[in-house]
């Protein structure tokens, strides 16, 4: 019986890792920020239908980037797990820290087992209500989870983005209009290129909605705000 | 591979996703271990079951208004007076209930989670006929709980944004769909109700006309069927209304319904003197 290669085990994680995070920063960037009346999102998206960006419960959103087939898959899997949650119990035991978790374990195991890896980054964001904090989790590829404040960037170069940015969020959350300036300029700093309001992807998780508090900014609105 | 939550399922329909994967939480899920309905007195025979509601659908001028009682009976006994039977499903459409009371609003909330499932998972709502075949296979997986007795019956209405109008639709318990084209009622004072409105329905109604013809016909249902409950006004309990429109869906607040109530009541007092 012909015997495979030996090949160790750190080399083969090392190997997969660097195939899926050059995989993420071959995209574009995807920004979750804490703006004074909810969570704001932007994401560099030429594309009007293929969203980065996506409703998952009541005050839940979800953010991906790198492979679009592959983090469409988990945002579809994100959905089913709470509305089934939420069916099966009451809406407000769906929590974005379940969530993350299932995503951790499912990306966690992807990782090590699979041949390839996920080259997918994503957050899971929820927008704190009656005075509980914003909680937003940013998951690797190989299902690392980390708990960000206030500001978290996704695919692409995100350390340059999140550099370019990490100077404006100190204090407190800024309005809607300053903090969808700070994501664009952050954007457009990076890409080095104009961004129009067309070529961007842009929703809110708004805490003053009832119910569902997902709404999804049109470019109209985003070139009000930016201008405002 | 097992993996936390990547079921092998890649449909956009909720009610499919927990029928394949999660049997035991769809309607008539608990495989069929209950025995058949025992109510001679009032079963009669074969499928008929009480079906204690008049819940009715009218078209107006600016959509359809969706009314119903608050009575739920349990034999000759009555089991809830504030009970709910119109729902509100999702931004543009509301269904009313006839029916077993359980699985009634088991069907109510499966129908709700469903389309905003599907909304967030294709990314835009359902049509209004594709909402209300949805709700026809709902009906129809229902059938074997029927021979148990437990009848689900609803009666749907929904904005259609493309053709600008409000639509009705009533069901069969074979999931059968079959649109009205002015107005409809169904339970066991459907009928009564029915009769009320062939009488004063015209097309194009004002809003105010239309709330007060469903009032009118629900107060008629509740004078001749037992199931159905009228405005209790020692409690302060009255039927409850929802207009469905482009804008959107709007409750009728409590006051306005008795308000026009106490005009029809006043007006048959003096027809008993």
């Amino acid at each position: 019986m012909p015997m495979p290669y030996y090949v160790s085990p750190e080399q083969m994680m090392q190997d997969k890792a660097e195939y899926a995070k050059k995989g993420i920063a071959k995209g574009r960037s995807s920004i979750a920020m804490e703006y004074a009346d909810g969570v704001l999102f932007t994401a560099d998206n030429p594309s009007a239908s293929l969203h980065k960006i996506s409703e998952v419960y009541d005050a839940i959103a979800f953010a991906g980037a790198g492979k679009y087939s592959e983090f469409e898959n988990l945002r579809k899997a994100g959905i089913r797990h709470a509305d089934l949650k939420g069916f099966m119990y009451s809406r407000e035991d769906v929590t974005a820290r379940s969530l993350a978790n299932g995503y951790s374990q499912s990306l966690g195991t992807i990782f090590s087992q699979e041949m390839k890896p996920l080259e997918v980054e994503i957050l899971v964001v929820q927008v704190g209500l009656n005075g509980h904090a914003s909680e937003i989790y940013r998951i690797s590829f190989d299902g690392s989870i980390i708990d960000e404040k206030t500001v978290a960037v996704i695919g692409g170069r995100s350390e340059a983005v999140l550099a370019a940015m990490k100077d404006k969020v100190t204090g407190s959350p800024p309005p809607l209009n300053a903090a969808l300036g700070f994501c664009v300029s952050a954007l457009e700093q990076t890409a080095n290129q104009k961004l129009s309001p067309e070529g961007l992807e842009v929703a809110v998780l708004e805490r003053a909605r009832t119910g569902r508090k997902f709404r999804r900014l049109t470019p109209a609105e985003v070139q009000q705000l930016l201008t405002a | 591979m097992k993996l936390p939550f990547l079921p092998n399922h890649d449909e956009s329909s909720f009610f499919d996703f927990i029928s394949t994967q999660y049997p035991g939480l769809t309607l008539g899920g608990h495989g069929g271990a209950f025995p058949a309905a025992q109510e001679p007195s009032r079963t009669g025979g074969g499928l008929t079951v009480p079906q204690a509601t008049t819940v009715l659908a009218i078209k107006y001028q600016r959509g359809v208004l969706i009314a119903g009682d608050r009575r739920a009976t349990e034999g000759f006994q009555i089991a809830d007076r504030r009970i709910e039977k119109v729902f509100k499903i999702d931004e543009h459409s509301a269904m009313a209930i006839a029916g077993a009371a359980g699985p009634c609003i088991e069907m109510a909330k499966l129908f709700q989670t469903e389309l905003e499932h599907y909304e967030k998972l294709e990314g835009m709502t359902l049509s209004c006929e594709g909402k209300a075949n949805k709700l026809g296979q709902m009906v129809k997986a229902n059938l074997p709980m029927v021979f148990q007795g437990l009848v689900v019956m609803p009666l749907y209405v929904g904005y259609d944004l493309k053709r600008g109008e409000g639509r009705i639709f009533k069901y069969d318990i074979t999931g059968g769909r079959y649109e009205e084209s002015d107005y409809h009622a169904i339970g066991s004072g459907g009928k009564d109700a029915r009769n009320t409105m062939r009488e004063h329905f015209q097309r194009q109604l004002q809003e105010a006309d239309a709330l007060k013809l469903a009032l009118l016909s629900l107060y008629n249902a509740a004078d001749d069927d037992v199931g159905t409950g009228g405005p209790d006004l020692v409690r302060g309990i009255y039927p409850t209304a929802k207009f469905v429109t482009a804008q959107g869906i709007m409750d009728v607040p409590d006051d306005k319904i008795r308000a026009v109530y106490d005009v029809l009541l006043a007006a048959r007092r003096s027809k008993e003197t």
